[in-house]
């Protein structure tokens, strides 16, 4: 291929339910204006979202799936983090 | 998407029987298999043919319907048309995307496209000469792929599954719009009715073919269902879009273009005809009617905005440079 590739974005989306911004795929494009042009156009044809952020993917950085019991599993055994840990007696009602 | 510029090749490894029994273990379980996760070279390969060539069929997709968006009958029609014309090439784009987590890039894709390599779904190389084939369209092939599309929202390849959820969505819109198209042309005058009828005896032969061999004859099917790429054989899902849209077609009045079709009391199914797999197999190999229109209409596309994708680029390039520099003067 002699053309140079069109640099590849991140696409997120905040709802109308006032939630965070969500990722909801991607697409390639010069710069950043025109990526969210094209976020607008291909990612919110049925009013799916108020608000839209692009981000290059290569500024993304990712955990590695190798490192993913290093990372996720340690919380596994700390039962105590959770509300359902604790007793608390009938009498005193909702807590 | 979701970052595959980390994606490391891990070729040194790619039959290692054990990885191999830890990736299946994975499927069993219903995990989604993610982009950075390892996965078999045959799985790698089958999904970046069979999400390329779904792509590359959304893309070629857009030109038989392109054909009537200046004529259609109406505007409430047009921009109906037209919306669904830009859906396709949205779709296009969410299946590009998912094919590139797995480690071929768009340019690579549109040139296996462009060169022929690579295949795109047969049925966009029959011809829509009337304005009822826009409502056959939407009615039967957009209704056949919907019965592939569903059970492709709970694949494996979790990029695969979240871009299939998507397109299922919009899809229902396109069926929908097809249908009434049909219904309103088969309520008209004789001519119309005619025209919805003569439409319908050229799909839907090559609509039933769109679900592919018959298990039968098929030769990916086992390995995909192990590794739940797909979900149900081609004659299972062949069946359950003719039980859906024979009644439907009956509604309208209109009959099948098939002498042995018939509703089986016992088993509850419409009993189809023999297939003309010699057809298929010839419009698989180039020689369907519209083969090479479709391909020269997307050299010629690609060949046309080769300039504004340069001068994008260029564009782009021009004002980093004069933000650099301007930033360097400031300091």
């Amino acid at each position: 291929m002699t053309e140079k590739t069109m640099p590849l974005w991140e696409v997120f989306i905040r709802s109308r339910t006032g939630l965070s911004h969500r990722h909801c795929g991607s697409l390639h494009a010069p710069d950043a204006e025109m990526a969210l042009q094209a976020a607008r156009d291909v990612y919110t044809r049925r009013g799916e979202g108020l608000s839209i952020w692009v981000v290059p993917s290569s500024a993304i950085t990712a955990s590695d799936p190798q490192d993913k019991d290093a990372l996720f599993e340690p919380t596994a055994s700390k039962i105590y983090r959770h509300p359902t840990f604790y007793e608390v007696p009938e009498e005193v009602g909702h807590m | 998407m979701y970052a595959q510029a980390l994606n490391v090749a891990e070729k040194a490894h790619a039959d290692d029987p054990e990885l191999r029994a830890r990736f299946q273990h994975r499927v069993d379980a219903e995990e989604k298999i993610e982009p950075n996760d390892w996965m078999p070279e045959g799985y790698r390969r089958t999904l970046v043919r069979q999400i390329s060539q779904h792509a590359h069929s959304e893309i070629v997709g857009m030109l038989p319907e392109g054909n009537w968006i200046t004529r259609a009958p109406s505007l409430k029609r047009k921009a109906a048309l037209l919306a669904k014309v830009q859906d396709e090439g949205g779709h296009g784009l969410y299946l590009y995307s998912a094919a590139e987590t797995l480690g071929v890039s768009r340019e690579e894709l549109v040139e296996q496209l462009l060169t022929g390599k690579a295949k795109y779904s047969s049925i966009f190389n029959y011809p829509t000469p009337s304005w009822a084939d826009m409502g056959m369209i939407g009615w039967l092939v957009d209704g056949a792929a919907i019965m592939n599309q569903i059970p492709l929202c709970r694949c494996s390849y979790g990029p695969y599954a979240r871009a299939m959820i998507r397109i299922c969505k919009e899809e229902s819109f396109h069926q929908r719009q097809g249908y009434e198209i049909v219904m309103t042309l088969a309520k008209g005058s004789p001519a119309q009715k005619k025209m919805a009828q003569d439409s319908l005896n050229r799909w839907w032969w090559p609509a039933l073919m769109m679900f592919g061999p018959s298990d039968r004859d098929s030769q990916h099917s086992d390995q995909n269902m192990a590794w739940k790429i797909k979900r149900f054989s081609n004659d299972d899902l062949r069946q359950k879009f003719i039980d859906a849209t024979v009644p439907q077609g009956h509604f309208l009045g209109l009959t099948f273009p098939d002498p042995d079709l018939r509703l089986n009391a016992v088993t509850g199914h419409w009993e189809h005809g023999p297939i003309d797999w010699s057809e298929f197999n010839r419009v698989v190999r180039g020689e369907g009617p519209c083969n090479r229109e479709r391909l020269k209409a997307r050299q010629k596309a690609h060949d046309e905005g080769a300039w504004v994708r340069e001068a994008a680029l260029a564009h782009a390039e021009k004002r980093a440079a004069r933000k650099a520099a301007a930033k360097i003067a400031a300091e």
